[in-house]
């Protein structure tokens, strides 16, 4: 009797749901997505546009005077006049020095960054010592601490080693851990069945041994993710190089906000502007088109627990 | 069992695997082998610090000379500085608008992600402003919000209203930084808040729905409270994040028009990289970790956050 009520019920729910709630539904999430995604194709949209007619076609949907001479300006691949008579603004841009140093800056953090929390999560993990949870509990109490408050002293820091300006000063804080990525792989190790270990262990194995080649190779799925996440945060970070770098170790993000305060009197280049916004985040975009599913299931992980 | 431990070493007691002879090993001297990187990264980039800007609070120091101990006079000097109040009241307004708009929009999003579409696409397109640096999405909108050729502006002088100066404004500078923050977190948001809900066991639903509850009772009295940890968790995120705001506004208005969007931490930035006052900046600087501090706190108190109904 309960269960035919149950059926009944259900198959009405759905059927409302169909006409009402779903295209209600629908429509909320469809505005949601165009806001979400829109911007990107006007982005586009300006890049591959003429910069001079952009002024008298402002509301035109497909790029005015379609053409490429943005993405060549960004590039300096076009002489100063070219880039004027086009609505350039003329000053250079070292698009190429700027991208090295994002590469360059985001891959050496993550690669250390990874593999030292990595390496401290197994201790604290696997590994039994004195005071261990409480040298962890002081780990993962660092996220209380605002950035800027010790981005000062930091500063200072690199200032009085003589490293300002330097790579090597601008990677250095962020190269040996971050608490989340320590807590990230903790809980990884933490649920890992012990058996593979323990087999090692009885072979004669060191530590560092089964670390390295049966922890390590076993969790390849979590360091993806983890270094995933931690690359596409280094790739977008701001404050820190702003304080440290300067023009040979800039990175993109900090050479776009100088692209834009480049811009003479007259009308800013927002072709050029596009077209390098765009090509900032054209590898971010590669590594969500490869590896979106797991970027998109690892949030509610990284958020929560 | 322990004298053979004893004998036997760490072999020996891996073999029998007991858990008491597991926990007599000590294995401090790998360990700290283990964590010794992080651990200088630990001390030398959050303890020496964190203590090093407490002090610096209480000195003077333009970098060019050593600091002066000048006691508690940085903080006597920002209780009466009107350009801290106005950083902080700018800062506040920025964080209510957020918590506000965001929390809703990405509240009504999780529930779309369940009920409507969960394929991991939607979710996908969701996301992605949230992976742009801020720099991007600042840069952006800079473009699309301009007040001569921005096609937002052409569309809401399409629709018959006048233009909106969003970031050459004193009333709109602040909440148009919002706004770009809101673009880019809803999503993210909303991808916290949907983990969440799944959480939360389908018997729950089923039972309300053999009482004949309708829809928003079952929204009002199960999903809400069920949901507390998880919105108390994402409202400390927003919260703290919103306080730091800095990369939007240091691309787009610069603190400007005037004083109306010189958010605190762009005060800071400021005083200690443009007017070289390091002493009164990490005094600042203190001001806003105590203000974190305390928010946090209360926030986790207020909402219970770290304790389930479901537990």
């Amino acid at each position: 009797m309960t269960t035919t009520t149950t059926i009944v019920t259900q198959g009405r729910r759905i059927r409302r749901r169909v006409t009402w709630g779903a295209v209600f539904g629908w429509i909320c999430l469809g505005i949601a997505i165009a806001i979400s995604i829109l911007p990107f194709y006007w982005v586009l949209r300006t890049s591959l546009s003429m910069n001079s007619a952009l002024a008298a076609n402002s509301s035109s949907l497909l790029p005015v005077e379609f053409n490429l001479g943005a993405f060549a300006r960004v590039f300096g691949l076009q002489s100063t006049e070219e880039a004027l008579a086009q609505g350039g603004s003329g000053a250079e841009i070292n698009f190429w020095q700027y991208l090295l140093n994002s590469t360059i800056f985001a891959t050496l953090t993550t690669a250390g960054a990874v593999f030292f929390s990595s390496m401290a999560a197994y201790a604290f993990a696997r590994l039994r010592w004195k005071h261990r949870d409480l040298v962890f509990g002081l780990f993962l109490a660092t996220v209380l601490v605002p950035p800027i408050f010790t981005a000062l002293p930091n500063f200072l820091l690199i200032k009085n080693l003589g490293l300002l300006g330097t790579m090597f000063g601008m990677i250095l804080p962020y190269i040996f851990m971050t608490p989340f990525a320590i807590f990230f792989m903790r809980q990884f190790f933490l649920n890992m069945s012990r058996e593979v270990e323990e087999a090692a262990m009885i072979d004669g194995a060191s530590q560092w041994r089964i670390f390295m080649q049966v922890v390590l190779p076993n969790a390849a799925a979590p360091l993806a993710t983890l270094a995933l996440l931690t690359f596409m945060g280094q790739w977008n970070e701001y404050f820190w190089p702003l304080l440290v770098s300067d023009e040979s170790t800039r990175v993109l993000t900090v050479g776009l906000g100088t692209f834009k305060s480049q811009s003479p009197q007259g009308a800013p280049d927002w072709s050029g502007l596009m077209a390098a916004t765009l090509v900032s985040a054209v590898p971010v975009l590669i590594l969500f088109a490869v590896f979106g599913k797991r970027i998109v299931n690892s949030i509610g992980f990284s958020g929560l627990k | 069992m322990t004298t053979s431990t004893i004998v036997l070493g760490r072999r020996g007691a891996t073999r029998d695997g007991g858990v008491r002879t597991r926990r007599t090993r000590s294995d401090i001297k790998i360990a700290l082998l283990f964590i010794a990187p992080a651990l200088i990264g630990l001390i030398l980039f959050y303890f020496v610090p964190t203590i090093r800007g407490l002090y610096l609070s209480f000195t003077e120091y333009s970098v060019l000379d050593d600091p002066t101990w000048v006691g508690t006079a940085n903080y006597e000097r920002l209780a009466q500085d009107p350009l801290f109040w106005n950083a902080l009241g700018v800062t506040v307004q920025y964080v209510v608008i957020n918590i506000v708009l965001q929390t809703a929009i990405a509240l009504g999003l999780a529930l779309l992600m369940q009920h409507v579409a969960r394929s991991t696409a939607v979710r996908g397109m969701l996301l992605m402003p949230y992976l742009m640096a801020n720099v991007i999405a600042a840069l952006l909108w800079f473009w699309m919000l301009d007040y001569q050729l921005g096609i937002v502006n052409n569309i809401i002088e399409w629709l018959g209203l006048p233009r909106v100066a969003f970031f050459g404004s004193a009333e709109w500078a602040i909440p148009t930084q919002a706004l770009i923050n809101t673009w880019r977190h809803m999503g993210y948001t909303a991808l916290l808040l949907f983990a969440g809900l799944q959480a939360i066991p389908g018997t729950v639903y089923e039972a309300a729905k053999l009482d004949g509850a309708n829809p928003f009772q079952t929204f009002g009295r199960i999903t809400l409270p069920l949901l507390r940890p998880v919105i108390a968790l994402v409202l400390v995120l927003t919260v703290t994040g919103s306080f730091q705001v800095f990369d939007t506004v240091a691309v787009t208005t610069q603190g400007g028009p005037v004083n109306a969007s010189r958010v605190i931490q762009y005060y800071i930035f400021q005083k200690a990289f443009t007017q070289l006052e390091f002493g009164y900046a990490s005094a600042l600087a203190m001001i806003l970790f105590i203000i974190l501090a305390i928010v946090a706190f209360v926030q986790m108190k207020l909402l219970r956050g770290n304790e389930s109904d479901l537990a």
